[in-house]
């Protein structure tokens, strides 16, 4: 039984969010493009919320940020209404709920610390997300395969994508801090003006590496903890706990990658410029198990609904 | 420019034999050895995603051996088609493996230890520590270092940043561990704390708890076993090897000894989605057994409701309904009427729209033996290029399409599938026109073959459940030691190792009191754990600041 009414609703939804998002995204980017370096030409600038500079444009990046937040959550909504279930059935679900989060997460750093020049490089993902959600990866609302119909797909599914939403903020910082330590090793007086501009405009190589390390804390539990309620649920639904299913296989390689970053934090000799490489590198296996396994590995996580 | 001395000068120490080992095991366990074995074993366990698994499917491994007849044999050879059982990835986690254990011991050693010992002696200048503050506060340094004391101990220090941490304090006054007391005459007035012990102690447990998983999943390898069986409704099999179609045991295990349980499935509900269209049509969306369980021959039959995410439990041995298909009751007569057969017969599911494949074989009949072979079709529509196919899953146009052979049905009594016909000694009947016969039977519908070889009737079509019975006396402990690893990494992960020194010296009548502070890795918040003590001295001993 589906509301097909309402499942048009929330992609009325999910298309006005896109709209604010996308409002939002040039928002920021003018704000940042905003940031030359009136006050101090020193590579090294102290932390940009420092700066006397007003930043209105920011200011309403962040709202329209929220209010593009409460839209998707509104969507995820309806569209969970309408599929009487929670929407994480198939790639389109998984894709709509883990923008909110992103989102969300985003949002709630943003209470604590002033990320503003962080948004861009949200925003910017989660916009591309809902746009391949919702052309390319769409399914229309329906009910759910028996072996999905489980308390654990809320467990499991949810914290996957949690988990999944912090990394890929966690991404975007490291993306960020090697850009950083880039400029941050050139001549500050031949630096050209995109340059100076993008190294006033973000924080210091160190604290971007803090940051993205500190979501990844965060987030490698999670997925950890992913691995645990996947393997419970597939002991119930399949009578085994880990079979290697493609699926199961790249869970695990990321779960590897990641574990080899922070193990790589805690090695001598290694560079956490080096071991941001693995986090990029795991985020790249995140972007497989999403992309490739779903549609072109046969396995028993076959559930795109594509 | 090498500023080293010539090598030829330098007396190089030689390894002995113990030497050799003793420098092989430093380097197996080392951490950059575990990074690069980590690395490894992601890279080694794609494979397993790209290439089919036999363990998994050995239907489509057969396929893919007979489509690629060059690089096939390779990769067989390379194990890639048993990529979880092969003996490289095993080399890779048995080395990890061993380099765990290597690293954990050791290392819970110096952790006992550095537990049980005491926070060092703080030291002289605390401002050279990476975080460090000071403040003046009224009141002599005694009265101000035993502030600064009362403050470490209350558990919950002003502001968010301390939260609940305990401090081992360790004060001037205090002997040395050696008896060794040092005056304070020569050394000032200081306290050390340190906390955070428990990072470690989760770094180690997850270490050690992920050790425990690789056990478990070993034990349950050796010791579980799995059986499949289809299960035609209103039939019952009890679990002993010779009731299962496949039997999967573990080396250790004892055949003998399986729990006398008994499972009968006496109806069997399907639901397929009707209403939406495109890729959903069709996708299942309910299956329901209705079962009647004893778990041995003496105890009470119960009746119990099996589904996809509700296995049965028997003892530790489960039971899942993992598939389902279609049985169509098949009876046969000679020409004389008697009945040669009367069976439920599974046919196997090909498609999602339940196309299934199955053989009929009559041993009975003579002088030569019959065969049938052919499809099931739930919901039978003519394809132009496939034959007879099947639009939908459930029973909306049920048909039998069978060709007829006769011959010999077992030659050399070799064992065979019971879903194909081996026709190698069996001939096809021909119809009228010297075509191959091709029988199409609806429930309730009989056919004669030709030449007086007598009937086949379809009477009616049941459903079949897949079960598959698994034991895995592994999978607590596995369970049990996911949950320890992600408790101790949580703990590895959010706990900060911190050590605070306090210095007290009197300033005319009031007290500088110096706080110096120093973390293991990275700690943002150790500054303003600093300021927040300090600000609580200053508040207890009456300073406005």
């Amino acid at each position: 039984m589906t509301n097909e009414t309402l499942s048009q609703y929330a992609n009325l939804g999910v298309y006005s969010a896109m709209s604010v998002f996308t409002i939002a995204m040039i928002t920021f980017a003018i704000d940042l493009a905003g940031s030359a370096p009136t006050v101090s030409t020193s590579a090294v600038s102290s932390d940009v919320s420092d700066l006397p500079r007003p930043r209105k444009a920011a200011g309403v990046a962040m709202m329209l940020t929220r209010l593009g937040g409460l839209l998707l959550i509104a969507a995820v909504a309806m569209r969970g209404l309408s599929v009487h279930r929670p929407p994480l059935g198939n790639m389109f679900e998984f894709a709509l709920v883990g923008c909110m989060f992103v989102v969300v997460a985003f949002v709630a750093i943003s209470l604590r610390r002033d990320v503003r020049w962080l948004g861009l490089f949200v925003i910017g993902p989660v916009l591309l997300t809902l746009g391949l959600a919702i052309t390319v990866f769409y399914t229309d609302a329906s009910e759910l395969l028996p072996s999905l119909k489980s308390v654990w797909l809320v467990i499991h599914v949810t914290v996957a994508t949690f988990s999944v939403a912090l990394f890929t903020i966690a991404f975007s910082v490291t993306i960020l801090h090697l850009v950083q330590t880039w400029l941050e090793s050139q001549d500050p007086q031949g630096m050209s003006r995109l340059r100076t501009i993008v190294n006033t405009a973000l924080p210091p190589a160190r604290s971007l590496d803090r940051t993205a390390y500190g979501i990844h804390v965060v987030a490698f539990p999670l997925w950890t903890f992913t691995l645990i309620a996947g393997a419970i649920w597939a002991e119930q639904a399949w009578g085994h706990y880990w079979n290697w299913d493609p699926k199961e296989v790249w869970t695990f390689v990321i779960w590897v990658v990641y574990a080899a970053y922070l193990h790589a934090r805690a090695t001598t000799g290694w560079t956490p410029r080096a071991a941001n490489y693995i986090a990029l590198a795991g985020y790249g296996c995140i972007l497989v198990n999403y992309m490739v396994v779903n549609i072109f590995f046969v396995g028993q996580h076959s559930y795109s609904g594509m | 420019m090498d500023t080293r001395p010539d090598e030829s000068d330098v007396t190089q120490p030689t390894l002995g034999p113990v030497g050799m080992m003793r420098w092989g095991w430093r380097q197996l366990t080392s951490m950059r050895t575990a990074l690069f074995l980590l690395l490894l074993l992601a890279i080694g366990a794609v494979p397993g995603s790209i290439w089919p698994q036999r363990n998994i499917d050995a239907g489509r491994v057969a396929d893919y051996l007979a489509s690629h007849r060059s690089t096939g044999p390779w990769l067989d050879r390379l194990g890639f088609f048993d990529v979880y059982s092969s003996s490289w990835f095993a080399a890779i986690y048995l080395l990890l493996f061993v380099s765990l254990v290597g690293c954990v011991v050791p290392r819970s050693k110096i952790h006992w230890r550095a537990m049980r010992a005491q926070p060092p002696r703080a030291p002289r200048r605390l401002e050279r520590l990476p975080e460090h503050g000071e403040i003046e506060v009224d009141g002599a340094p005694e009265d101000v270092l035993r502030v600064a004391l009362g403050v470490l101990h209350a558990k919950r220090v002003l502001g968010r940043h301390s939260g609940l941490r305990r401090w081992r304090i360790r004060a001037a006054d205090q002997p040395e561990p050696d008896g060794h007391s040092d005056g304070r005459s020569s050394d000032g007035l200081w306290l050390s704390a340190e906390c955070g012990y428990l990072r470690e102690t989760g770094n180690l447990v997850f270490h050690a708890a992920l050790i425990v998983v690789i056990v478990a999943v070993a034990v349950g390898h050796l010791f579980g076993w799995r059986g499949d069986r289809i299960l035609v409704t209103g039939k019952s099999f009890s679990n002993t090897i010779s009731a299962y179609d496949t039997f999967d045991p573990g080396p250790w295990v004892n055949t003998e000894g399986l729990s006398p349980f008994t499972v009968a499935v006496d109806k069997l509900d399907v639901t397929f989605e009707e209403r939406a269209g495109g890729a959903q049509r069709g996708a299942p969306r309910d299956f329901t057994a209705y079962t009647r369980t004893q778990t041995s021959p003496q105890a009470p039959q119960v009746n119990q409701i099996l589904k996809v995410n509700g296995p049965l439990k028997f003892g530790g041995a489960s039971v899942f309904l993992l598939g389902n298909g279609y049985a169509p009751v098949i009876t046969v007569r000679d020409a004389g009427g008697h009945v040669l057969l009367r069976e439920a017969t599974p046919f196997l599911p090909q498609d999602a729209n339940y196309r299934s494949v199955g053989a009929v074989k009559v041993s009975a009949a003579s002088p030569k033996q019959l065969g049938f072979f052919g499809f099931f079709l739930p919901s039978e529509y003519l394809d132009k290029d496939a034959g007879p196919s099947s639009f939908f899953p459930d029973l909306k146009n049920p048909a039998l399409a069978l060709g007829v052979y006769e011959g010999e049905l077992y030659p050399q009594g070799r064992p065979q599938s019971v879903y194909t016909l081996s026709t190698e000694k069996m001939t096809q009947l021909k119809n009228a026109k010297g075509e191959p016969l091709r029988l199409l039977l609806k429930p309730g519908q009989t056919a004669q073959l030709p030449d007086g070889r007598g009937s086949i009737t379809l009477d009616s079509v049941q459903r079949w459940a897949g079960l598959s019975i698994r034991y895995d006396p592994g999978k607590v402990l596995a369970l049990g030691g996911a949950v320890a690893a992600l408790l101790g990494l949580i703990a590895s992960l959010m706990i900060r190792r911190r050590r605070v020194f306090v210095r007290v010296r009197p300033v005319g009548r009031r007290t500088v009191v110096s706080i110096g502070g120093l973390a293991k890795g990275e700690d943002p918040g150790l500054g303003a754990t600093i300021e927040d003590l300090l600000s609580a001295i200053a508040e207890r001993t009456g300073t406005k600041v």
